[in-house]
């Protein structure tokens, strides 16, 4: 039955060419528009890491200043000092953690007559790469003797290795930064966690490092960094030594825990913790230690901008003014088609037979709205693209699951739009219609 | 009029005049709030960032080699700067404003760890800095060659002397302003600093924070490994001063990096960037919306037309010229568009009354609502012109034939 009904939808579509072209045109269009601001949404809203954000914990230590008004109740701030992250590494109770930070160093190519450039770095310790599930292409992390040790070791984004040795196998050679040299023990392979949920506070959509060093390394050779700092209270003193010791955070540090247990043995040693650094006058503020899972995380944030959200709105209020229009419309050709329904009416059909024909012809206009609406969607991705320019560059792809909501929104909204329109050419009384032919 | 027959004919038929109605009012919703916020966006992206914007340019120098003695390189690096022909000024900074980096304190007019500073934003510079950033001096002074000293990135105390803006010194001083100068405030809860100058107006790095205008310039060179030149050129001299300038930084020391050479106008581009490309995309959505509405209108018109066609022959007939046909359905679309712009007034209120809370946007400017709903009606004339005219042509003998 359903080949006849589509057979018969497919026929009154051809009736009104134009008529029809209007309906799907008004549907591509609505769904082109939200598509492309779902998607963008979807993309900044999306879970970096699936497998095992539930278990991932975001660390964060009321250290702060008691006299700010500013924040009521108070917040604690979004990173760590670097005394309490080396505690926390040294005897927290976690199956694995890491504090890490954002660099930038200075290259030197082999090659001599090459420029030396910058690039991108992450200070970081051994559980970073199983932490965080990171791909090689060749080698793997260091472990954690190389922190201990303090050995100069490095791992290379697979796109820096491309620039240095060409994509071939490096471990083992070196790799010469800010004036020293680094024996390379792994390359990733492509790794883009969207949003960046490892470090939000220094961008939540910038582009992974391109080098990751030992931590230990970057704080013995006093190695620049580059990332967001914050101070609540001078450090006491000059020096990096006082720098250290300050109450400046500039950390980002991460504890996995794998279940509920450990979470509040975690939970506990920092309450712990920070008592035992109340009594030498440290986190002057009431208790208020937090561990966020991964998107938990993400949500405090805020790490979907306000700006596509406020597109968001806007674009499904447009998605339903074309969907007015395309009730309208319907109603239109079905009302026009009144005398057919009449007869086929008297002929015998039911009023759920002529219910569920017009609901496929629906149905049909809704798939080709889709699809062109889909088409349209990526012509709006491109344009975002283009405006938007290298910092969106992460969020404009769509995923099949994309594609599946773009074409399954087209329908259900083409049958919403088309139920009111078939129940009145359902509810045509036949006599009235056959009388004046 | 024939207003009377024209409603109670509409209400016979409800369903197409009331969805054209509710388009017209989503529609209206939708234009008033993007207008808005196309509003508020280019109101901020108008703001002057108080520099010299056309002539400035900035380039980054990052030191790496062992031997590498930044401060050498500076002196160098200014002298051989501001020697250039065709260059004004030149400094070494820590920032400039747009460029979304840099450093803030607290300043308060009292000392105290327990009293909330006013947040500034420090730029370090030397006597240079006002010339090269095309500054305005109110009152007070510049620097002298001789309050400038030198900053390592952990030094915590702090100079003397700074010059402020207007504006911060409104904030620190709302009763008083012009007390501002030769006043004491307190940077570091406790180290008291003098305030030697008052200037009109610079903005920080950050275009999106509250307190954007209120600056602080401090008499200090940086030795920080990283560092800005900022280079004021001579007006229309910019473009040919850029890549001679990194040419002559990279190749006087070996030991260091240049990079991010970018103006001033790149740097403003950049940091308004989404806005100005809210502001585009907002504004195709207009266009389109509009559009959608209108064809909709076309659509249900020629409908509504082409089930008439025996009535109007008959009017027709009866003695009803063509234009009182035309009339007829281009009154019925403005009644059916009043309703429709007076609903959407009241949804783009409540529109923006849901958005001024969850996303801090700025409150409608109460001229919008007039000015879209006279807009609104024009294009649903517009729009249904098409149709009423091929109404007007309906030939009266129709009304003899049958079907």
């Amino acid at each position: 039955m359903i080949f006849y009904y589509l057979k018969l939808g497919w026929l009154s579509i051809r009736r009104n060419p134009w008529l029809s072209a209007l309906m799907v045109a008004a549907i591509a269009v609505g769904i082109g528009a939200s598509m492309t601001t779902i998607t963008v949404n979807y993309m900044m809203g999306s879970n970096p890491i699936p497998s095992k954000s539930d278990q991932l914990f975001y660390v964060q230590l009321d250290t702060w200043d008691p006299n700010t008004v500013s924040d009521d109740p108070f917040e604690p701030p979004d990173q760590v000092t670097y005394n309490d992250a080396m505690a926390l590494m040294k005897s927290a109770p976690a199956y694995r953690q890491v504090a890490s930070n954002r660099s930038g160093l200075v290259l030197e190519p082999e090659n001599r007559d090459e420029t030396p450039f910058n690039v991108d770095a992450r200070n970081t310790f051994a559980d970073f790469f199983p932490m965080f599930e990171v791909p090689f292409l060749y080698g793997g992390g260091w472990d954690s003797n190389a922190d201990e040790g303090m050995e100069r070791v490095v791992v290379l984004s697979r796109e820096i290795n491309e620039r240095l040795f060409g994509g071939e196998n490096p471990v083992g050679r070196s790799v010469r930064m800010n004036g020293m040299d680094f024996r390379v023990v792994g390359v990733m392979d492509h790794w883009l966690p969207v949003p960046k949920f490892y470090d939000v506070t220094n961008g939540a959509f910038n582009d992974s490092e391109e080098v990751y060093i030992p931590f230990n390394v970057a704080i013995e050779y006093q190695l620049p960094r580059n990332g967001n700092t914050n101070c609540w209270k001078t450090p006491d003193g000059s020096g990096f030594e006082a720098f250290l010791n300050s109450e400046c955070v500039w950390i980002q540090f991460w504890a996995e825990l794998r279940n509920e247990q450990e979470k509040q043995d975690y939970m506990a040693f920092l309450a712990a913790y920070t008592e035992q650094q109340k009594l030498i006058g440290r986190f002057p503020r009431p208790l208020n230690n937090r561990l966020d899972s991964v998107m938990e995380w993400m949500e405090r944030e805020e790490v979907v901008a306000d700006d596509a959200q406020v597109m968001l709105g806007l674009s499904l209020l447009f998605l339903l003014v074309c969907l007015l229009n395309t009730i309208g419309l319907l109603l239109a050709k079905f009302i026009g088609k009144s005398g057919d329904i009449g007869l086929r009416r008297a002929l015998g059909a039911t009023r759920g037979t002529l219910f569920r024909q017009h609901m496929v012809e629906a149905g049909l206009i809704g798939l080709g709205g889709g699809i062109f609406g889909l088409g349209l969607a990526w012509l709006g991705l491109r344009g975002v693209e283009i405006l938007f320019g290298e910092f969106i560059e992460n969020l404009v792809t769509m995923d099949w699951l994309m594609v599946l909501t773009a074409i399954g929104l087209a329908i259900v909204s083409a049958l919403l739009a088309g139920l009111y329109p078939t129940w009145r050419a359902c509810s045509i009384a036949p006599a009235g219609q056959l009388k004046t032919q | 009029m024939e207003l009377g027959p024209i409603w109670r004919a509409m209400m016979r038929n409800k369903t197409g005049a009331i969805l054209i109605a509710l388009q017209i009012a989503v529609t209206m919703a939708i234009m008033v709030n993007a207008i808005s916020i196309m509003q508020e966006r280019s109101r901020m992206m108008a703001r002057p960032s108080g520099v010299d914007e056309a002539n400035i340019f900035y380039i980054s120098s990052v030191g790496f080699a062992e031997d590498f003695n930044e401060r050498v390189a500076i002196e160098e690096d200014l002298n051989m700067l501001r020697s250039l022909p065709g260059v004004v000024d030149a400094i070494q900074t820590n920032s400039v404003p747009l460029s979304d980096g840099g450093w803030s304190m607290g300043l308060q007019t009292e000392p105290g760890a327990e009293i909330q500073g006013t947040g500034v934003a420090i730029y370090f510079v030397d006597e240079h800095g006002m010339e090269t950033f095309g500054l305005e001096l109110l009152a007070g002074e510049d620097f002298s060659p001789g309050d400038v000293g030198w900053r390592e990135r952990s030094d915590t105390e702090w100079p003397d002397k700074g010059i402020i803006t207007r504006a911060m010194a409104e904030a620190l001083y709302p009763d008083d302003p012009d007390s501002a100068l030769g006043s004491t405030v307190y940077i570091n809860d406790d180290e008291p600093l003098t305030i030697t100058g008052i200037m009109k107006q610079m903005q920080a790095p950050w275009n999106g924070w509250s307190g954007v205008e209120r600056v602080m310039l401090v008499p200090q060179h940086t030795l920080f490994g990283a560092t800005r030149y900022v280079v004021r050129a001579e007006p229309g001299r910019r473009d040919e001063l850029m890549p001679q300038v990194e040419q002559i930084l990279a190749d006087s020391n070996k030991g260091r990096i240049v990079r991010n050479m970018r103006t001033m106008e790149e740097t403003r581009e950049r940091s308004y960037r989404s806005d100005g490309s809210m502001i585009k995309m907002l504004t195709f959505v207009i266009a389109l919306l509009t559009l959608v509405t209108a064809l909709g209108i076309v659509g249900l018109a020629s409908f509504s037309v082409s089930r008439r066609t025996k009535q109007i022959g008959t009017r027709r007939a009866l003695g009803a010229s063509r234009s009182a046909i035309l009339r007829y359905f281009m009154t019925e679309n403005l009644l059916i568009s009043i309703v429709g712009v007076l609903a959407g007034g009241a949804l783009a209120v409540g529109l923006n009354m849901w958005m001024v809370d969850a996303f801090d946007l700025t409150r409608l400017g109460w001229y919008l609502v007039p000015v879209a709903m006279v807009l609104l009606l024009l294009v649903g004339q517009i729009a249904v012109l098409g149709p009423a005219r091929r109404a007007a042509s309906v030939p009266p003998a129709v009304a003899t034939r049958t079907v």
